[in-house]
């Protein structure tokens, strides 16, 4: 349970092309993080994979179905999403957010259950809320808002999460924090989980699978190890690099080059040729 | 039926102070009904009252209460729930506590067409057709900002500003026809632009009634989409809300509330604005909740503006309106101040 396949997207906003004909397929109980520069298409590839944008051409198939013909509450069951930035109504506690998850397993007759109820619990302590629930949810930090959010999306019981941009706005600290968290849920409990991320070493450190975008497509898609290179993030971002091995954890490294001070006491760092 | 659209706080029980504060409201209308017929220059006992609805009062007193205020009282509770739903429905689908059933047109629709009615048919076709013509006037206003908003979908910002020119067109039309027709033309339709329910008959009641009972509690059953919805769009189809089918329901519920409820008793203006803040204020933020207070705290806003109409300045009857608009005025602008970080 929990496919997620794109086939031959297509999508343009007005005139402006986004994604041309586009297929990836998302691996099982893996995390994906797609990355790319400014306006390639990663968010509008995630978007409608979420079924939040509806592509002109193609499908995305979610358990082998396409999700534009599921009902919306069925593909909300199977699969979470996390909009950029999203916002909360002033006042709202967390455990009222959280909540809201439970809004697919809701019904017309169907009254919020024990089973609703354990979700959300479950929810609030996978992510380590369990005791700020009755906090209002602009009252916390970012970090703790973004948990807060992830909780929500949790509560949903779905096996698939999408994360648009998950990191934005928050401090490094808070990165890691959330990224952690994201990383022990596919951990423990084998969730796909599939993000934007624009910290490309972050991106190295926590996908199994890596998709670059470029051109309205697929660049190259695989493990960070295979496919991170110099080329490519020349090719992706336009930028000279040297990609070396994280010294903590061995993932590749990106450390572009450019301009800036130099500790070594050369006059400059290696300079793009 | 409310505790439907609000499945997260369990069944209806009185442990909550959600279901309290329901409780009293609904008995607060009971008392509103019951009061609204005794009260008025001449004071009648609620023994009386209930004599002359059975048929066994004073001739005059049987007349007073089911003739005039039996009705007023009815009409200005029903008018005011379905305005107070109304607006707590717009409220909610364009995410924006300032939002009145007017900005999608529906009072100026309405305004059009009763004025245009009293203006080129006066005396050629009865005016028991006001009521329909100003429902069409509504629907058709409404419809027209809502197609006029249409791009792969309506979004909150649009519709709000699509409304607001649509609204100044409304309001241009309404005053060239007042400002051409006849001096006795001119005068009824600033009573029925000012709102009034002076003439309210059980025919008003009996169009209220089934309209009112059966669009709130739809509305309630849409209730928890709408909580979702506050998070905006992308989140809330993350969630499995069908956004367009259920902005769209919500949307025509909420005209066709205000639409009669100007049918009967004129342009009445901020009650829809005011009913769901103070609902808010009661009882939180869950539209199921929020839905079910609106109706009542509406209605008893009415009520209330009715009743200062009839007696405060007794025996000139000013029209309700110009109470709730006297009270309402100045609490939009309290709003705007408070809100005023928000623009």
């Amino acid at each position: 349970m929990g496919t997620l396949e794109a086939k031959e997207l297509t999508f343009s906003y007005e005139d402006t092309p986004i994604l041309d004909n586009l297929s990836v397929t998302v691996p099982e109980g893996k995390i994906t993080v797609f990355i790319g520069g400014n306006g390639c298409g990663k968010s509008t590839l995630l978007r409608s994979m979420a079924r939040i944008l509806r592509p002109q051409q193609g499908t995305v198939l979610l358990d082998g179905a396409g999700i534009s013909q599921l009902k919306t509450k069925e593909v909300a069951k199977k699969m979470s999403i996390l909009p950029q930035g999203p916002s909360a109504p002033e006042g709202l506690t967390v455990e009222q957010l959280v909540r809201q998850g439970r809004y697919p397993h809701q019904g017309w007759l169907k009254q919020w259950s024990p089973q609703d109820e354990e979700m959300v619990q479950e929810a609030l302590t996978a992510t380590s809320m369990q005791d700020l629930g009755g906090q209002p949810v602009d009252a916390l930090s970012g970090g703790q808002r973004q948990r807060a959010w992830i909780a929500m999306t949790l509560a949903q019981g779905s096996d698939t999460l999408l994360l648009d941009e998950p990191t934005t706005y928050l401090d490094m600290a808070h990165q890691v924090d959330v990224l952690d968290l994201l990383f022990e849920l596919n951990e423990t409990e084998g969730r796909t989980i599939v993000m934007v991320l624009h910290d490309m070493n972050m991106a190295c450190r926590y996908a199994h699978h890596l998709v670059a975008m470029q051109d309205r497509d697929v660049y190259a898609e695989g493990r960070p190890e295979d496919i991170m290179t110099e080329s490519l993030v020349q090719h992706v971002f336009q930028m000279n690099c040297h990609v070396a091995a994280d010294p903590l954890f061995g993932t590749p490294m990106v450390i572009p080059h450019g301009k800036g001070r130099n500790a070594n006491g050369t006059v400059s760092a290696v300079r793009a040729e | 039926m409310k505790r439907l659209g609000n499945a997260p706080l369990g069944t209806f029980s009185l442990k909550t102070r959600t279901n309290r504060v329901l409780l009293l409201l609904f008995l607060a209308a009971v008392a509103a009904c019951m009061l609204g017929p005794s009260l008025g220059n001449t004071m009648l006992s609620p023994l009386e009252v209930i004599r002359a609805m059975a048929g066994d009062g004073e001739g005059a007193n049987e007349f007073i209460v089911m003739n005039s205020r039996m009705p007023r009282t009815l009409v200005s509770i029903l008018v005011g729930a379905a305005l107070g739903v109304s607006g707590a429905l717009l409220q909610g689908v364009v995410r924006n506590p300032l939002a009145a059933p007017d900005i999608i047109g529906v009072t100026g629709g309405a305004s059009v067409a009763a004025v245009a009615f009293l203006t080129y048919t006066s005396g050629s076709v009865s005016i028991g057709w006001l009521p329909g013509a100003a429902v069409t006037g509504a629907l058709v206003v409404a419809s027209l900002t809502y197609s006029l908003a249409w791009k792969k979908g309506v979004t909150p910002i649009r519709l709000v500003l699509i409304g607001i020119g649509i609204a100044a067109v409304m309001s241009a039309l309404t005053t060239f026809m007042i400002v051409v027709s006849s001096k006795v033309t001119a005068s009824s339709a600033y009573l029925w632009l000012t709102g009034s329910i002076y003439g309210a008959s059980w025919e008003d009641i009996f169009a209220m009634l089934p309209v009112v009972l059966v669009l709130t509690p739809a509305a309630l059953l849409l209730a928890g989409s709408l909580n979702a919805q506050q998070f905006g769009d992308d989140t809330a189809s993350g969630l499995g809300v069908r956004i367009q089918v259920h902005r769209f329901i919500l949307l025509f519920i909420s005209v066709v509330l205000a639409g009669t409820a100007v049918a009967a008793a004129g342009a009445i203006g901020f009650v829809g604005l005011i009913a769901p803040h103070i609902a808010r204020t009661l009882i939180g933020r869950t539209f199921g909740p929020v839905i079910a207070a609106s109706a009542f705290v509406g209605g008893l806003l009415l009520f209330g503006a009715d009743l200062a109409a009839r007696t405060i300045f007794y025996p000139v009857d000013v029209p309700a309106g110009v109470f709730t608009a006297a009270v309402g005025a100045p609490f939009f602008l309290f709003l705007l101040y408070r809100n005023r970080n928000h623009f």
